[in-house]
């Protein structure tokens, strides 16, 4: 029955009618599927749309008028979202902070583009990018007022962390990958050892022990803020993780790659610069980016041990007696913030994974 | 000396041994430095502390546990709630994640849009915001005095869910849920392993029937063993003045973790899960069309059980690291083992004694999951000529 019906009615040409209902009426059995879940999902939406759009009330300041509403309270978006954006960064200064983060989002944006696809040129723009942020950031020179990292927050704190997570956890990440892949047996079984026992480790303990513990263990001129600390921690954590999946791309090699790179002479470094780390890095691809979107991700864990990202400046907006009845309208703020980054990223990541064609060479 | 410099042997012996002696190094420095300063303010070495008693409340405990009780107590009871929790929301998350990952591959497009929404919606959060979300919604539901039992035997309120339960002692719940884990396993191995390919269908039917009856003789008799004296034996929450009795009280900390971590781990899963059942070959389903089986019968006897197979091993990783991620609980302070365990260093001073603990309890209980999952999956995996993919 399927099949005959899954034949559009005027011949070769599918008329939209007949997409719709190859898709979503083919037979019995879905048509009553399909009628049920879109009562369901009308239902929904039109629920969703009245508390978020009908029932809403919008513009500043209007608290009272909040209290007496049904739907959500888009007004404290607008009255706090500073707070939630640039945390407890001076009010005139959060300019700055506005710019840096659009910096880092065009870096980001920029390294999408195939022209930077080399290691030299993802370097520079990556380096340079975060060296802006973090003028911009701190200030102390060319007129700008210093602005110490106590009081940075929000958006901003997220995406401080995240770059500089990156930025160092991908290199160790090599360094990592190549340890774990020696040929001699004592420096690889060494380095296997503290991958898996880091991977087996849940993130935020790891970053309470960098941040609460480790100024028991270090010498005084080690200890450093608490914000680097961290930032140490999550990269060692970030660069476990990537340093298995560079392996992973390393193995899906095949040997021929590498034994023709010996018959030619070349010597190791030449060997991993230009003919396997090239190689790997295209073959890892599609999980280096679901590990890029996880990071940006789990940089929320830090609110837990006491920094004011934008997850715990969010908090903060709704956290005063004034708006304490809007928290679910700031988390859904803060929820939206996170979606477009990482579904953006995600979006991106599938459709390179379809243009490379990983796996069909 | 540039001659043994260029010894290939010699070379390589140093580089290993400056490698992991630098290592070493490192880690006895930090040690020594730590202990040096542990010391100066006044901390002894030693695990020595396990034995003495907390003076700090634990909300929420599987097991006795008073203020008077030793460390070493409260450290099994945090282990115990991490555990507790895990195993809910797993087995929740691999529900979800299960029928979601279905809804995606089934062919009806109403179901693959709600799937793929689920899916892109709860993945691209995270999860300490979803759980934060949880939490704040529950806590939101109205106070005991207004909520109306649903059902008569459930109450939504303010100050925690409270289901009906049975009167029955921790520990006795504890030996049900072994049995019953006891009978599923040999239930699974006497399906799969190699040692009763020999025999028939029908024999190896009887003797997990004969397995089943065993469970079930035990539990029962576990029940009835563990029975408070002198109470109903169904417990139902009731409405007494401005609370509710009776019953099983679900903290909202619990809750909202569990709501959070299995929807969380569920939008994960159901991805694993489409991925699995796209790469079975499409000959498989129509062959089995060809053959006459319903779609019922191609979906359970022929597609799901190939897909868990194809998905077991990339299902285990996912376990571990949603494992991990039940640590998040402390946002909410549930308290888990990670909470325990930081409290105790806040209380005791014990740093560096605790952070080894903490990391050998997850080290343990991470290659305990993947060991056991692992031998599932050789036990159920396609063997041989089975189906090539």
């Amino acid at each position: 029955m399927s099949i005959s019906n899954s034949v559009s009615h005027d011949g070769m040409r599918t008329s939209m009618f007949g997409a719709i209902r190859k898709k979503y009426f083919a037979t019995r059995t879905d048509i009553i599927v399909s009628s049920v879940l879109a009562v369901a999902v009308v239902w929904l939406l039109v629920n969703v749309i009245d508390w978020a759009f009908v029932n809403a009330v919008f513009g500043a300041g209007k608290r009272e008028e909040c209290l007496a509403a049904e739907g959500a309270c888009w007004s404290v978006i607008a009255s706090r979202w500073r707070i939630v954006l640039f945390g407890l960064y001076p009010f005139e200064e959060q300019w700055r902070s506005g710019v840096a983060c659009l910096i880092m989002v065009i870096v980001a944006v920029l390294s999408c583009v195939p022209y930077f696809w080399n290691a030299k040129r993802l370097t520079v723009l990556w380096l340079s990018g975060f060296g802006i942020f973090y003028v911009l950031m701190r200030g102390g020179f060319l007129g700008l007022t210093p602005v110490f990292e106590q009081n940075w927050g929000g958006l901003a704190l997220t995406v401080f962390i995240f770059a500089a997570v990156c930025i160092l956890g991908m290199p160790l990440a090599i360094v990592f990958a190549l340890l774990r892949r020696s040929e001699l047996p004592w420096i690889s079984r060494t380095m296997g050892l503290i991958i898996d026992t880091i991977r087996s480790l849940p993130l935020l303990t790891i970053m309470f022990t960098f941040a609460i513990v480790s100024p028991f263990v270090l010498p005084d001129w080690a200890i450093g803020d608490k914000l680097y600390r961290v930032i140490v921690g999550y990269a060692i954590f970030f660069a476990c993780y990537q340093a298995e999946i560079i392996r992973g791309g390393i193995q899906a090699l095949p040997a021929g790659q590498e034994e023709a790179a010996k018959a030619l002479g070349m010597g190791y470094w030449h060997r991993v610069g230009y003919i396997v780390l090239p190689q790997a890095f295209r073959n890892a691809l599609p999980p280096t980016i679901n590990q890029i979107v996880i990071t940006f991700k789990e940089t929320s864990l830090v609110t837990i041990i006491g920094f004011f990202d934008v997850m715990a400046s969010g908090r903060a907006a709704s956290g005063n007696a004034e708006w304490s009845f809007a928290h679910v309208e700031v988390y859904f703020f803060v929820a939206l913030i996170f979606f477009v980054f990482v579904f953006s990223l995600s979006r991106y990541g599938a459709y390179l994974e379809r243009r490379l064609g990983v796996g069909r060479r | 000396m540039i001659a043994i410099l260029k010894n290939r042997h010699v070379r390589d012996t140093s580089f290993q041994a400056g490698f992991v002696g630098a290592l070493i190094i490192l880690i006895v420095a930090l040690v020594v430095t730590g202990k040096s300063n542990l010391e100066a303010q006044g901390l002894t070495s030693g695990f020595d502390f396990l034995e003495r008693s907390t003076g700090w409340r634990i909300s929420f405990s599987l097991i006795d546990y008073t203020t008077s009780s030793p460390y070493w107590l409260a450290l099994v009871v945090g282990l115990l709630n991490s555990v507790f929790l895990g195993a809910i929301s797993l087995s929740f998350a691999t529900f979800i994640g299960v029928a979601v990952g279905v809804m995606r591959t089934s062919g009806n497009g109403m179901a693959e849009l709600i799937g793929t929404t689920f899916v892109e919606i709860f993945r691209n959060v995270p999860l300490i915001l979803q759980l934060l979300f949880w939490y704040s919604l529950l806590l939101s539901l109205p106070s005991p005095r207004d909520a109306e039992p649903i059902l008569g035997a459930f109450a939504f309120t303010g100050r925690g869910i409270y289901i009906p339960g049975l009167n029955i002692t921790g520990l006795s719940f504890f030996l049900i849920v072994l049995a019953l884990v006891a009978g599923a396993s040999v239930s699974l191995w006497l399906s799969t392993a190699d040692r009763f390919k020999a025999a028939s269908v029908a024999v190896r039917r009887k003797w997990k029937f004969y397995a089943w009856i065993v469970t079930a003789i035990v539990v029962i008799a576990t029940i009835w063993w563990g029975r408070l004296p002198e109470t109903a034996f169904f417990s139902i929450p009731e409405h007494r003045g401005l609370n509710y009795r009776e019953g099983i009280r679900v903290s909202p900390e619990l809750f909202a973790c569990i709501i959070a971590i299995s929807i969380y781990g569920a939008a994960y899963i159901a991805e694993i899960i489409r991925s699995g059942f796209n790469a079975i070959p499409a000959g498989q389903g129509e062959a089995g069309h060809a053959l006459g089986l319903s779609r019922w019968q191609i979906f359970t006897r022929i597609r799901l059980p190939l897909a868990i197979r194809i998905v077991m091993p990339t299902l285990i990783n996912q376990y571990v690291w949603l494992f991990k991620a039940t640590t998040i609980g402390i946002a909410i302070s549930f308290t888990d083992f990670f909470m325990v365990v930081s409290t105790a260093i806040n209380q005791s001073g014990q740093t560096l004694e605790l952070i080894a603990i903490l990391m050998g309890g997850f080290l343990v209980i991470n290659y305990s999951i993947a060991w056991v999952l692992n031998r599932v999956n050789d036990a159920i995996k396609l063997k041989g000529t089975q189906l090539r993919i």
